[in-house]
This record gives structure tokens, C-alpha cells and sequence, in this order.
């Protein structure tokens, strides 16, 4: 079978192969950060669309994952990433060539352009050849390019390249300028004069002194009188540039189209990869899902935020993994727990990594299993928004109720505070009702709420505790337990932090 | 070129930091009298003078190599300053003519450079005859060595190769450029060539005259055109600028570290003279390793005191070879402050090289050498005294080495005697026991008492003397401590007009101290 994409195993499948908007959900789940960063940088291949894509079929998420795999390999990475700077240079060539005036300065260019070109395919083969690459599709990519290789066309590109660029290497001339006047010649031996005077004064040297060469601008062109020059230097060497002339006529349309694209896709992996390489540095794991359509039991150990934990590397702070798993007939986490202790992260945390599962990357976690859904639906708290109260329930129950008219039992919604600025016995009712209309989806679910008794509404609901530091509840743990909703700890600690326990009273009191 | 006239092989490093308590000796010893005397408001001396003084060597053979090159300079003096006033010039016209060299034109930089190359062979041909006239009448190898390179590398025909190349490179001819084809078929590689000479090889001459030669003329009226032509130009004159003033740079370099090497011992000239003036005394020292404990000396005195008095002062001579440690105790205002201080101030000036204020002096070199002085100026610190002396002294303690030399002045003394003898005590009984020599001036009797009766032969004694009458001598002689600092001499002194110490005017701020012991 012929290698098709590095992307999609089969040719057509009516798969959705890009999108050009982005999803809904992406700002809530901090996805448009993650992507942008994932993909800064890297504009010029257009990678966004492949991310706003989620794949469908579990053949194609294995397909990618196995490349995934294979590229893990830090030798083929390098040498995939060789590749791609060695075409990058190309295009730059190519591009400059529709700038350029003069004609054997673009001939010039043109020769750069192919002779790297050249250099990027022959070097990708030979790596790939004597890599140990497991995956499909860059099994199918290598053997392509073996044979393209040995073809006909390349082999003559290669060669003529080859040839051009010798016989202009021994082009060697002189140039004398007095006054207005310019005489052009071939180099007869003449001594280097600045390496004469170096060497006179040698003896005075104590170390290292200045570097007094004006950084000349050298700008990529050619100007009139250097390109009356070269004209001249072409006189001088009439053949060889008769070479370049013809040479370029013959290899105008080189890049091969096969070659193009997988230069393009495969940045998909190697933008990803290299995304996750600094936080693998820090420590944190990452792993390959299990990902599946049937059952919805799902679990991730040690997973966490990848847009915040970004955020936190930057500044050095540590990140905080949590575990997380649902069984039998459980589906929907109700996180409660006091605020500022990471209940939201670990509600994107949850969709980010079906999400990025989805794509075929692998995810935050030591291991994870993950359902593959059929639509990521959101209601996050934008706290701007409060500016007419019963304005933002109203607006609020109609969003909700969209994404329950929307939702199947294969879709998975993720629910963030909302009623926050409700009378709390108003919050209290429709939040239960609207979970019980949730529980009755049978879908996965990950509900913030500030209201514990949602916890324990049934068989499906599994409570979710953000912790503090006994002790210090100013101090967050950023830890996710498992655990009854119990206000109880929260003020036992705060107890603590002001010495107000038993112990802490026994101690203070002088007796 | 090298200089060595600081080391055999190596060049003085006028950037090496000063030792981290430089501030601590700069006080404690009043360094600050000392350099003034040497550099003479001379603040590049001065900074020099400080480097060399502060950074001294304990490699007996550098302190010799030095000793004999000041000989020689205090043999022939106008000589030596004669050379230094040659790098004084040089870095003087740099600084007048060429602010720096530079414009950002290349063409500005090769004139510079020329010009300022002009000058320096003008002060390197002045050097060249002095070196001539001098050789033979010089001793040590450091200026013997130097004259020698000198008179070597200097000679008539290099003079006329460097003429050659400044007249050359002011480019009457035009200028010309070889050139190879980087990417692109843009011209890269350029390289400045020296055309070559028309008689040269027929061979050469009768072949270039075939090879074709194109040329072209910019049109008058083509300003962009004469502008690139400048360009290209300018990457010619670029490389033969750039080598002319690195060639200029490592000339002024050259003087400079002419100058660097020569401005200690000019300092030890200045020093010398003031001291001839009021004639008190120097001597050339005997370093011993600094595994021996010597330390032996006649008429020793606090140079810094005499310089400040302007005449000579009393001298102490000691015998305390094979001592570890030196306890000194007495009568206020005694001398004791003053020896410990010409103690000091002679190890110092020992392991730079220099002479010593005295009649004779030896003592052993020292690995590292500290000061821990009692000082009152800190007594308003919230910290408490007590806790800043542990400071420094923890400070001190963090670098010391095995045979370094600690002097303490009435350290310790911010508690009770008998708290701050016990830390004495423990602190200068693990100094010894750890190789550090260590002079005591201290008023606790508890202290010095203690390690009298332990009756080592290791410990020396001494104190200040006072006569019957109360009158002090300012001599220090071996003796046991007494129990009491004769502060009641000083009491009365101030206080009731009676007889006593003539106030010694070295002492003067610390003139209320110590009064604890009436």
C-alpha cells in the first residue's frame, strides 16, 4: 500500500480532514493557549486546523499514536527536525528568487534553493533507513522516499546540482577600485595584506583587544555595481555560468508534492512533542491513553492542567498532579471544596485530555484510559458577565438547556459554578435538577459546584474534594481528592491556623 | 613583549580583586597612609600600589625576583622613572588625540590608526635607546631580561617594515579586493590584498599581462552607484583598518602593562624618598617558608606613624622565631596598638616585595593574612557588639588556611573579661592547634594569664613597658601580664593634668578606650 499522509492512513474515507474555526469549548478549556503555544512558531505550516480536528475513529487515533511513538525517539526527531529547517531554507530561497532583479543573482538563489533541497530528501532517507520505526505511516514514508531517492528525476537533480555548484566554487577574482573605476579580473596570488600587518605588530600583542570591523550591513541583493561585477566575473568564466543557465531551465519545477505535504503534517507531531518535552523535563509524565467508544469507565494518574502548568513553569512554581477514575456506573465527578484549591483546573484538566486524546497526542497522566466522545460541551462562570442578575440566570438555564437538548449519551459536559450569584436555595434546586437531568443522559460529567449536597444525588455522582494544608488553610494543596463533601476539615483547619483547637488552647493558656 | 618585572613569567593582573577584607586591613593598619605615601596623588599609582600591596605573595622566590628589580630601581632611579614616563606619555596622547579610536566609517578608523600607530613608534624608538644605553648597568634579571627583548625585537629593520606598512595602507594606489561566490552569486570571502610588486617574478608579469581585464566607470551623475563603489571599498579598508588599530591596541596595551608592571616599584620610589627625608630606615626583609615561625627583627617601627609625624619614630627589636603566638598586654597607650600595626604593616610590605621599616627584619611568609580589631565605631549597631565581633570573626574563619597570620586588637573585649576571655581563649587555642599564627594586644588579664601558666615554649609575652615613674617608653619587652592596664596613668592624665603618657598621637581615636580597667 502507497503512503498516503502521515496524518490519515486511507486516502478517502470522508474523514473531516482540517477545520478552520475554533471550537466552542476552546476558551473554556484553556485549549486556544495550549494550541497557540503548541503551535507558535510554527505559522508558516498551518497547523492550527489539524487542531481543531478531532478524530473520530479509533483505527486513525492508533495510526497517529504509533507515529507518536516512533518519534518519541530523540535521533529520528532530530533528524525529522533537520529535514524540516533544511526545507524551511528552501522556501526562503525560493521566495527571495521573486524579489531578486538581477538574473544570475537569482540563478544563484535558485542553485542554493534545489542543492539544500537535494541535501533535506537524501538525508531524511538515509535517517529514516537506518531508524528503528515501528508506525505505519512512517514505514510507508520511508519507503516512499527510498524510492524517490533512486529515481531518475532525483538522481539527475542531484548530479547536475552537484556539478554547478563545483565549477562555481573555483570562480576566484579580483577586484580593484581607484576612484570611480573598476577593473575586474581573475586572482593571481596576491598576499592577504591584512594578515601582513597582523603579523607586524604581533609581538605587542598582551591579549585579546577589540574587534574595530564595522559590521558591514550585508543585505541579502545586489546592488548595480555588484551586479555589473558579477556580469563581468561571467565574462571571465564563460562556461560555467553557461552551466547555471541551462541548469536552471531544466529543474524549474523541482519540490516534489508527496514531499511538500509531509513536510507540512508531520509538524503536527514535532510541534506537540516539542511542546511536551520541557514538561517531561520537569518531571511530569505524559502517556499514551487507552482510548475507547464502549464503556465509560475512564481513569488518569497524576494528570494535570497543561495550559496552567505552562504558566507554572514559567514562573518555577510546582505543579500539582491529580488522579482521577470513574467505575461502574459512575460518571459525573461533583467537585466541591474550598476555592482557590483547583476545583476549575481539574474541570478543564478532564477535558483537555479527552480532547488532545482525541487528536492521537498522548495526554498528562502516568496512565489514562478515555472515552472517545462525540462532543465536548461547556458552561464556564464568566464573571464579567454579572451586570443584571436575573438577566445571567435567565441567559444562564438557556445555555444549560441547549447543551442538554445538544448532548448525547456519547458527549461529555463539564459544568463550572454556575448559579454562583443565585439566592442559594434557587441555586440548590435547579442545580439538582439540572444534574438530575445530567444523571439521566448517562454521560460523563464534570460538575463544579460550591454546593456539597449535590455530591451524594446517586450511584452515578462521585464527590471531589479540593484540600488544603492542615493547619494552614491559607495554603492550597491544589489537590483533587476523592472523598465525602465534609465542610467539617475546612474549619478544623482554619481552627488550627489560628490556634483555636483543643491542643492549640491547652498551649497558649498560661496555666 | 612581556614586561616581567612583577614576576619571572607572568604579568601583573591589575584587575585581580583585592582580598575580601581588604577594607579591614585598609583600617585597621591605616594602609590608607602608606599608599598616599607611595602613589603621591597619583590615583593610577595609587590604584596599582593598593593591588600590589594587598595581594602580596607568599612564593619566597617571587619576593626576591621583586626585591631585586627594586634594587636596581633604587640604584637608578632616573632611569626607571624615565621609562614609566614613556607609558605615562603614551596613554596621555591616546587620550588627548584619539578619544577612543573611532569613528563607525572605516576610512575614520584607518586614519586613526595610523596616526596613533605614528606616535606609538615614535615612544617605542625612545624606549629602544634607553634600553641600549642601560643594558650593562642593571642587575637583576627581571631588567636585564627586559632590555635584552627590547633592544631584540626593537631593531632598525622592523622600524623600517612598520614605516613601510603605514605608508602604504593610506591606500594612494586604490585598493583591491579578491573575491569568491557565496550563495546566491553574491560576492563573499573578501579578502585585502597587497598588489603584487611589478618585480616580481617575469614569469608572473608575462602571464597576468594575458589574462583579460574588464573594467567599468561609474557615470558622474550615478550617486547610488558611487555610494555602493564606497561600500565595496569600505570592506577592503574595514579588514586593513581593523588590523592597524587591533596592531595600535596591542601597542597601547603593551605600555600599559609596561605601565602596570612599573608603577609599584615607582610607588616604592616615591616611599623610599620620603622616608630617606626624615631618615628613618628600611631594610630589605628575609622571607622564611611559611611552615617556619620566624619572626626576628631590630628596630622595627609603625611606618605609617612616622609618615604621619614626619620623622622617625622608636623601634621595637624582637626575637619571636618559633612562636605561634604573641600575647601582648601593658599599659594603655603604650605602643601596643602601634606594634601590632608595624607588625602588620611589615608582613604586608614583605610579601609584596618592598622593604620593611627597620634596622633588620625576617619572618616567615603567611598563606592568608587577617586583621580582627575591636571596633568602637560600631558600638550603636542594634545586632550588639558582641554578636558583629563573632560576625567578623566567623568571616575571617570561613577563609582561613593553615600557617595564615591573625592580628587582634583588643577583640572580644565588648562582654565581661571573663566571657570574652573564654571565647578568646577557645578561638586562639584552636588557631594555634590549626597552624594560624596569632598576635594578641589585650587588656584581659584572665587571657593572657591563662596561657602563661600553661608555660609553653610556643607563647611569647610581651608587653609595654612603663617606667617607675608612670612614663611610658613605647617599647614593648618580653614580660609576663600584669593585672592591671594602668589605666588610672590615662585617667589622671586627662583628668587631673598629673604626670604620665606623652599621648601618642598614633593612638589618637582610641584615646578613651579601656577604661573597664580602672
Amino acid at each position: 500500500m502507497g503512503f498516503h499522509s502521515i496524518l490519515f492512513e486511507k486516502t478517502t474515507d470522508g474523514t473531516k480532514r482540517e477545520t478552520a474555526s475554533v471550537p466552542e469549548f476552546f476558551a473554556d478549556l484553556n485549549l486556544d493557549q495550549i494550541v497557540d503555544r503548541i503551535t507558535a512558531g510554527r505559522q508558516v505550516y498551518r497547523l492550527k486546523p489539524f487542531f481543531y480536528t478531532p478524530l473520530r475513529d479509533i483505527q486513525t487515533i492508533a495510526y497517529r499514536q504509533e507515529t507518536m511513538r516512533d518519534l518519541q525517539d530523540e535521533t529520528l526527531l532530530a533528524h525529522i527536525k533537520a529535514f524540516s529547517e533544511k526545507m524551511v531554507n528552501m522556501r526562503r530561497y525560493l521566495a527571495m528568487i521573486e524579489r531578486l532583479y538581477y538574473k544570475l543573482h537569482q540563478q544563484g538563489w535558485f542553485l542554493e534553493a534545489v542543492e539544500i533541497y537535494c541535501d533535506a530528501v537524501r538525508s531524511l532517507s538515509h535517517d529514516l533507513s537506518r531508524s528503528g520505526i515501528r508506525s505505519r505511516g512512517l514505514m510507508a514514508f520511508r519507503a516512499y522516499v527510498a524510492e524517490y531517492v533512486q529515481s531518475d528525476a532525483f538522481t539527475a537533480l542531484a548530479a547536475d546540482t552537484q556539478k554547478v555548484k563545483n565549477d562555481l566554487s573555483t570562480v576566484k577574482y579580483c577586484v580593484r577600485i581607484k576612484g570611480d573605476h573598476v577593473n575586474v579580473r581573475r586572482y593571481a596570488g596576491e598576499i592577504n595584506y591584512s594578515v601582513e600587518v597582523e603579523a607586524t605588530f604581533r609581538k605587542f600583542k598582551q591579549g585579546a583587544v577589540k574587534d574595530y570591523k564595522i559590521e558591514l550591513p550585508v543585505q541579502s541583493g545586489m546592488n548595480h555595481v555588484e551586479a555589473q561585477i558579477l556580469d563581468l566575473v561571467a565574462k571571465l568564466y564563460p562556461e560555467v555560468f553557461s552551466h547555471l543557465d541551462h541548469f536552471c531551465a531544466q529543474h524549474r519545477g523541482f519540490p516534489d508534492e508527496t514531499i511538500r505535504v509531509f513536510d507540512r503534517e508531520i509538524q503536527f507531531y514535532v510541534a506537540y512533542l516539542e511542546h511536551i518535552a520541557k514538561f517531561k523535563c520537569a518531571g511530569l509524565p505524559f502517556c499514551y491513553p487507552r482510548v475507547t467508544r464502549r464503556g465509560k469507565e475512564v481513569y488518569d494518574d497524576q494528570g494535570f492542567d497543561l495550559a496552567l502548568a505552562d504558566k507554572l513553569l514559567a514562573d518555577k512554581s510546582p505543579i500539582v498532579c491529580n488522579d482521577f477514575y470513574l467505575k461502574g456506573k459512575e460518571r459525573i465527578f461533583v467537585v466541591s471544596g474550598p476555592n482557590q484549591g483547583g476545583k476549575t483546573t481539574f474541570a478543564r484538566t478532564f477535558g483537555q485530555l479527552h480532547y488532545l486524546a482525541s487528536l492521537g497526542c498522548p495526554v498528562p497522566g502516568r496512565r489514562a484510559q478515555l472515552f472517545l466522545c462525540d462532543g465536548i460541551f461547556t458552561h464556564f462562570e464568566k464573571v464579567e458577565d454579572i451586570t443584571n442578575l436575573r438577566g445571567k440566570l435567565q441567559d444562564d438555564l438557556v445555555r444549560i438547556h441547549a447543551i442538554i437538548e445538544q448532548a448525547t449519551p456519547d458527549s461529555i459536559i463539564l459544568i463550572n459554578e454556575i448559579f454562583s450569584s443565585t439566592a442559594l436555595q434557587d441555586a440548590r434546586v435547579l442545580s439538582r435538577k439540572i444534574l438530575e437531568r445530567i444523571i439521566q443522559l448517562d454521560l460523563l460529567c464534570v460538575y463544579v459546584t460550591f454546593i456539597d449536597e449535590l455530591a451524594s444525588l446517586g450511584a452515578q455522582t462521585v464527590s471531589m474534594v479540593s484540600t488544603v494544608v492542615p493547619g494552614n488553610p491559607a495554603l492550597r494543596t491544589y489537590k483533587i481528592e476523592r472523598k465525602p463533601a465534609d465542610g467539617l476539615a475546612f474549619a478544623i483547619s482554619i481552627a488550627e491556623k489560628y490556634r483555636l483547637t483543643y491542643d492549640g488552647l491547652k498551649e497558649r493558656i498560661p496555666s | 613583549m612581556k614586561a616581567f618585572l612583577m614576576y619571572r613569567n607572568r604579568d601583573f593582573d591589575p584587575q585581580q580583586p583585592l582580598p575580601p577584607n581588604e577594607e579591614a586591613l585598609r583600617q585597621d593598619l591605616e594602609l590608607d597612609t602608606l599608599f598616599e605615601a607611595m602613589a603621591q596623588e597619583d590615583a593610577f599609582l595609587s590604584k596599582i600600589v593598593k593591588k600590589a600591596v594587598l595581594s602580596g605573595e607568599n612564593d619566597l622566590e617571587v619576593i626576591r625576583y621583586r626585591q631585586h628589580v627594586l634594587k636596581d630601581c633604587l640604584h637608578k632611579p632616573e632611569v626607571v622613572r624615565e621609562i614609566y614616563d614613556i607609558t605615562v606619555q603614551s596613554h596621555d596622547n591616546k587620550k588627548k588625540h584619539w578619544l577612543g579610536i573611532f569613528t563607525r566609517y572605516p576610512g575614520g578608523i584607518l586614519s586613526s590608526a595610523i596616526g596613533m600607530l605614528e606616535m606609538f613608534v615614535g615612544l617605542l624608538k625612545k624606549l629602544r635607546r634607553i634600553a641600549g644605553e642601560s643594558a650593562g648597568k642593571f642587575e637583576s634579571e627581571g631588567f636585564t631580561r627586559f632590555f635584552a627583548m627590547i633592544t631584540q625585537e626593537l631593531d632598525d629593520a622592523y622600524f623600517s617594515v612598520v614605516e613601510n606598512h603605514l605608508h602604504d595602507l593610506k591606500f594612494r594606489d586604490g585598493v583591491l579586493l579578491s573575491a569568491e561566490l557565496g550563495p546566491g552569486n553574491e560576492g563573499a570571502h573578501y579578502v585585502l590584498r597587497k598588489p603584487n610588486q611589478s618585480g616580481r617574478g617575469w614569469m608572473k608579469r608575462v602571464f597576468s599581462k594575458k589574462a583579460p581585464v574588464y573594467s567599468f566607470s561609474i557615470p558622474r551623475r550615478d550617486d547610488s552607484g558611487a555610494r555602493a563603489l564606497g561600500k565595496l571599498k569600505d570592506r577592503g579598508i574595514n579588514l586593513a583598518a581593523n588590523a592597524l588599530a587591533q596592531s595600535a591596541d596591542h601597542i597601547d596595551c603593551f605600555f600599559n602593562m609596561l605601565r602596570v608592571e612599573l608603577a609599584f616599584y615607582i610607588g616604592c620610589l616615591n616611599l623610599y624618598g620620603q622616608l630617606a627625608r626624615i631618615q628613618a630606615p628600611i631594610t630589605f626583609p628575609v622571607p622564611a617558608a611559611s611552615g617556619e615561625r620566624r619572626h626576628h627583627f631590630t628596630g622595627l617601627y609603625d611606618v605609617c606613624l612616622a609618615l604621619t609625624l614626619q620623622k622617625s619614630v622608636v623601634g621595637n627589636a624582637i626575637n619571636a622565631d618559633d612562636k605561634d603566638l604573641v600575647i601582648i598586654t601593658g599599659a594603655n597607650q603604650g605602643g601596643k596598638s602601634t606594634f601590632l600595626r608595624s607588625i602588620g604593616l611589615a608582613q604586608l610590605m614583605m610579601q609584596c616585595g618592598m622593604f620593611v621599616p627597620a634596622e633588620s627584619f625576617g619572618a616567615n611568609v603567611c598563606s592568608g593574612f587577617f586583621t580582627h580589631y575591636r571596633r568602637e565605631e560600631d558600638a550603636s549597631m542594634q545586632s550588639g557588639k558582641l554578636d558583629e565581633e563573632l560576625g567578623r570573626m566567623n568571616e575571617i574563619v570561613s577563609r582561613i588556611t593553615l600557617d595564615s597570620i591573625v592580628l587582634f586588637n583588643e577583640s572580644f573585649a565588648a562582654t565581661n573579661e571573663r566571657e570574652g576571655s573564654e571565647i578568646a581563649r577557645q578561638i586562639v587555642s584552636a588557631l594555634v592547634e590549626k597552624g594560624i599564627k596569632v598576635f594578641f594586644v589585650t587588656h584581659f588579664y584572665e587571657f593572657a594569664h591563662g596561657f602563661f601558666e600553661q608555660g609553653r615554649p610556643n607563647i611569647m609575652f610581651l608587653r609595654a613597658e612603663r617606667r617607675a615613674d608612670g612614663v611610658r617608653t613605647f617599647k614593648l619587652t618580653p614580660g609576663e601580664p600584669l593585672p592591671t592596664s594602668y589605666g588610672e596613668d590615662l585617667y589622671r592624665t586627662i583628668f587631673e593634668g598629673g604626670r604620665g603618657a606623652a599621648c601618642a598621637p598614633g593612638a589618637k581615636s582610641r584615646k578613651y578606650r579601656n577604661t573597664s580597667g580602672v
